[in-house]
């Protein structure tokens, strides 16, 4: 299930926790809190707006980096002990990166949130970037690299498909960064990006949890308040041109079985009143591949038996463009070029055809189900706020989503199928599977990473 | 890796005070299925699962695979209903079918909204699915190809190379060792499946998890619902002991890979064993616990060898694998073994301080709350507690269990149990095999 379901307060209101309150300290920190009184449990995340894709060229793989960085001391707290006094107030915590944003995020008992607070804080403006330190962990990194990236097939194709679908877009850079430019990587580069981006008018904190938010304002202006502004650098717009007709690579890595992805570039959320191709086409997403019954797994995996998988996706939501993606690996017997003909074929049943009311009518049922089945996690609703504020559509534009997705017509999905499903926008990707015998170096390649 | 909580605070210097742990209601169905039900209105919704001793470890050696194929085809279409009927109709209504499996449990779960109208159809199919199960031959045909290119593909993976011969050498001959290999999928027929079904997916062995938004009444009409019509009688579901001690062994297998997939371990311990608190919190401290385990601070904190390093029990019926394992540079592979040898020799050898101590139980209990904030989160409790027979209050108990825990009891249980001499290594793309074998 790729399909991005968005959550929304609107349809639950009868549900006290679903609450969210926000407030901007003077510094320019934006604070949002999402009351759930489910368990006595508190989860914090601070979400960067600097993300790979703010990244220059030489120094891909930055953005990461310093998300390690962030762990490793500040003028008074020493390098490890964050980690150990997170994990001594009995928290669990981690980081990620993504080509949009950097987030960090905690989650402990209640009581430990202003701990929690004062070491975030702390980090946000008072980070110690020790040659040392940065050596040992460059390494990590490395070696993430490798793990997530050069030794799986399925990730490298991922990877060389994006540096082929964008040529200029910087989402044509890896997350993890470029092998090369991790190698060539200085602590220089890191303190570069942290006195760029981090600062708390570049950052939103989400809190969610068993907490009053009134409360949660006073201990942020006691913990973040007093942290300067910064003069960011103006962002510049980044696109790309439009394709000039289809493009196809090959990528050979150890596997037994091919596998292959199409990526038709698609446009992404910028007004959630105005548009509608986005919604249409997550609801297509949801009529290909919403379950096991969608059109794909019914038609190529159970009934012409043609792959043993395949899926759709398609995010909305994101500071660059969007491609809606089919990725399938084809039965035993059967090519990759029998696969694309069985989803070609498929795609353009819907271009000529349209789709059905029931089938919208099930993916109708599938978010609104999905609302309620989220309020069961609050990292979960918490992530979405944080994302919805990092590229820019805010949390309010949730609940407006939810609505406008549900008010999605068939001749829409039918119409965005027919703009968007074509030759000239397409990036085809294919792995061909080498044997492990003959020992095939790769060169460095790599996908998204966290 | 699951435990309880309710908590004694006593660290913070804070007055003791407990977490609140769910009420757990629990009874026998007529079917004769055990019940773990825990009433929660907050939310509308329901999550259910149904449990059996059914996992791979109860195949017979003839017949590897039949068990893991049996639970997988239980949604392939039942009385009246086909595969797509099933997914289409679950769908329809925004429910969530999904199950689990391992070497010792088969599962079905449902999540789905308590109204009436979804509840009683999501119900109904799930009630059909565990108790009508038809296996369709074609879906059997299509599912065996499916899993044997699945096997051919994991054949040249590190991580399923490494995970089948860690398998091997710490069970030998044991099912928790057997793997399942191409002929073995070849050969499995409808019959199979049929009389797995039949010997296994008994009433009397199930047990049922409730968790959200019905009644105490509701909750029985249910499970009564999910268990009456399955097959009566069933066998025994004691698996065979697991030697608990090995002889010590290394394998290293080619694989081009940059990195080295290492594996280490031993026959670990059982889910009820007595020694299961002071090893899962000194396993905290030597290589449980995130970011501040001993193996995490010497070979990624130190070192810089790894992104991840780590140490585990898994607690199964019969004692599972203690497993260390981590993925680092083909170049250092023999460095980075070493390191983490030592650290183990180390720990064994020495022990834990009362501070490491104090600063695994710190996190444990102080984290419990996490353990059980979510309906998810409860509901798999339930299924762990019914499945391995431990108390009703394990949850309320878990804390206390915890913070009773001495640095004497961790050293004196990792000397009995864990030998540093006697443990399986894997290697796969070790740096010798690739001169060797290339």
């Amino acid at each position: 299930m790729r399909f991005y379901w968005i959550l929304g307060c609107v349809l639950w209101a009868g549900l006290a926790q679903a609450e969210v309150f926000e407030k901007t300290l003077s510094n320019g920190l934006k604070v949002i809190v999402k009351e759930d009184h489910r368990a006595p449990t508190v989860v914090q995340q601070i979400w960067y707006r600097a993300g790979s894709m703010d990244e220059k060229t030489g120094t891909t793989g930055v953005a990461h980096v310093l998300e390690h960085m962030m762990f490793k001391g500040t003028k008074s707290v020493p390098v490890g002990d964050f980690s150990r006094r997170i994990a001594a107030a009995g928290g669990r915590e981690n980081a990620f990166t993504s080509y949009d944003y950097t987030a960090y995020f905690q989650q402990l008992h209640k009581s430990k949130l202003p701990l929690a607070m004062q070491l975030e804080a702390d980090r946000m403006h008072n980070l110690v970037l020790s040659e040392k330190e940065f050596s040992k962990e460059i390494k990590v990194v490395m070696e993430e690299r490798r793990w997530r990236t050069d030794d799986d097939a399925h990730s490298l194709v991922g990877e060389r498909l994006m540096a082929t679908a964008y040529q200029e877009h910087p989402y044509h850079n890896p997350i993890i960064g470029w092998m090369n430019d991790l190698e060539n990587m200085s602590y220089l580069d890191a303190q570069d990006w942290y006195k760029t981006w981090y600062a708390p008018n570049n950052a939103t904190l989400v809190i969610a949890g068993d907490v009053k938010a009134s409360e949660v304002f006073a201990l942020a202006q006691k913990h973040y308040g007093k942290i300067p502004k910064a003069k960011l650098p103006k962002r510049k717009e980044m696109g790309e041109q439009p394709q000039l007709g289809i493009k196809r690579i090959v990528v050979k890595a150890p596997a037994e079985l091919p596998y292959f992805i199409m990526a038709y570039h698609a446009p992404t959320m910028h007004d959630v009143e105005k548009d509608w191709k986005p919604y249409a086409l997550s609801v297509l997403a949801g009529v290909l591949d919403g379950s096991e019954s969608a059109r794909l797994n019914k038609a190529l995996v159970r009934d012409q038996q043609v792959a043993i998988s395949v899926g759709a996706g398609y995010d909305s939501t994101s500071r660059g463009p969007s491609q809606f993606t089919i990725e399938g690996t084809p039965a035993s017997g059967k090519t990759i070029a029998e696969l694309e003909t069985a989803i070609r074929e498929q795609l353009q049943a819907v271009v000529r055809d349209g789709v059905s009311e029931e089938e919208l009518k099930r993916v109708r049922a599938q978010v609104t189900a999905s609302e309620v089945y989220k309020l069961d996690s609050v990292f979960y609703q918490a992530m979405q706020i944080g994302q919805m504020e990092s590229i820019g559509l805010g949390h309010q534009a949730i609940p407006v989503m939810l609505k406008k997705l549900q008010a999605v017509t068939t001749q829409q999905v039918q119409d965005v199928a027919r703009e968007m499903l074509v030759d000239d926008h397409l990036t085809v990707a294919v792995l061909d599977p080498q044997p492990l015998t003959e020992k095939n170096k790769q060169a460095k390649g790599g996908t998204h990473a966290h | 890796m699951r435990t309880k909580l309710i908590a004694v605070l006593a660290l913070c210097c804070v007055a003791s005070s407990a977490y609140a742990t769910p009420k757990i209601q629990h009874w026998q169905a007529p079917s004769g299925a055990q019940v773990y039900f825990v009433e929660d209105h907050d939310l509308p919704m329901l999550d259910v699962a149904v449990n059996f001793a059914a996992g791979d470890a109860y195949d017979a050696v003839d017949k590897i695979g039949v068990a893991g194929m049996t639970h997988g085809l239980l949604d392939a279409g039942a009385q009246g209903l086909s595969e797509d009927d099933i997914s289409r109709k679950m769908a329809d209504i925004g429910a969530q079918l999904g199950g689990s499996f391992d070497a010792d449990r088969a599962s079905i779960s449902l999540r789905t909204l308590s109204s009436a109208a979804e509840r009683d159809a999501a119900l109904d199919i799930v009630a059909r699915v565990l108790q009508q199960p038809v296996f369709p031959e074609a879906v059997l045909v299509r599912n065996k190809a499916s899993l044997i290119a699945g096997l051919k593909e994991a054949e040249t993976k590190p991580e399923h190379l490494s995970e089948k011969a860690f398998g091997k050498a710490v069970f030998g001959n044991h099912p928790y060792g057997w793997q399942t290999e191409v002929a073995d999928v070849e050969k499995i027929n409808r019959a199979d499946l049929e009389a797995f079904y039949r010997a296994h997916y008994n009433a009397k062995n199930a047990v049922v998890a409730l968790m959200g938004d019905v009644t105490r009444k509701q909750a029985e009409a249910i499970a009564q619902q999910l268990t009456a019509n399955l097959p009566q009688g069933g066998s025994s579901t004691t698996l065979p002991a697991v030697a608990a001690k090995i002889a010590a062994s290394e394998q290293r297998i080619a694989h081009p890979a940059s990195q080295s997939h290492i594996l280490i371990g031993t026959p670990g311990i059982a889910r009820n064993d007595a020694d299961y608190f002071p090893l899962y919190v000194g396993n905290y401290i030597l290589g449980g616990g995130g970011f501040v385990s001993r193996l995490m601070n010497e070979v990624r904190e130190k070192r810089g060898m790894a992104y991840s390093v780590y140490s585990y029990f898994m607690p199964m019926q019969q004692p599972g694998a203690f497993q260390i394992g981590l993925q680092t540079k083909k170049e250092q592979a023999d460095e980075a073994l070493k390191v983490v040898r030592q650290t183990l020799d180390t720990f064994v050898a020495k022990g834990v301080t009362e501070k490491e101590l104090q600063a695994a139980k710190d996190n444990i209990i102080g984290g419990f709350p996490l353990r059980i904030d979510s309906n998810r989160k409860i509901l798999d409790y339930l299924s762990v507690i019914g499945f391995y027979h431990m108390p009703l209050t394990y949850l309320d108990d878990f804390t206390q269990q915890v913070d009773a825990v001495t640095t004497k009891q961790i050293h004196d249980a990792f000397k009995r149990r864990i030998d540093p001499n006697a443990m399986a290594t894997i290697i796969v793309g070790a740096p010798e095999s690739e001169k060797k074998n290339q």
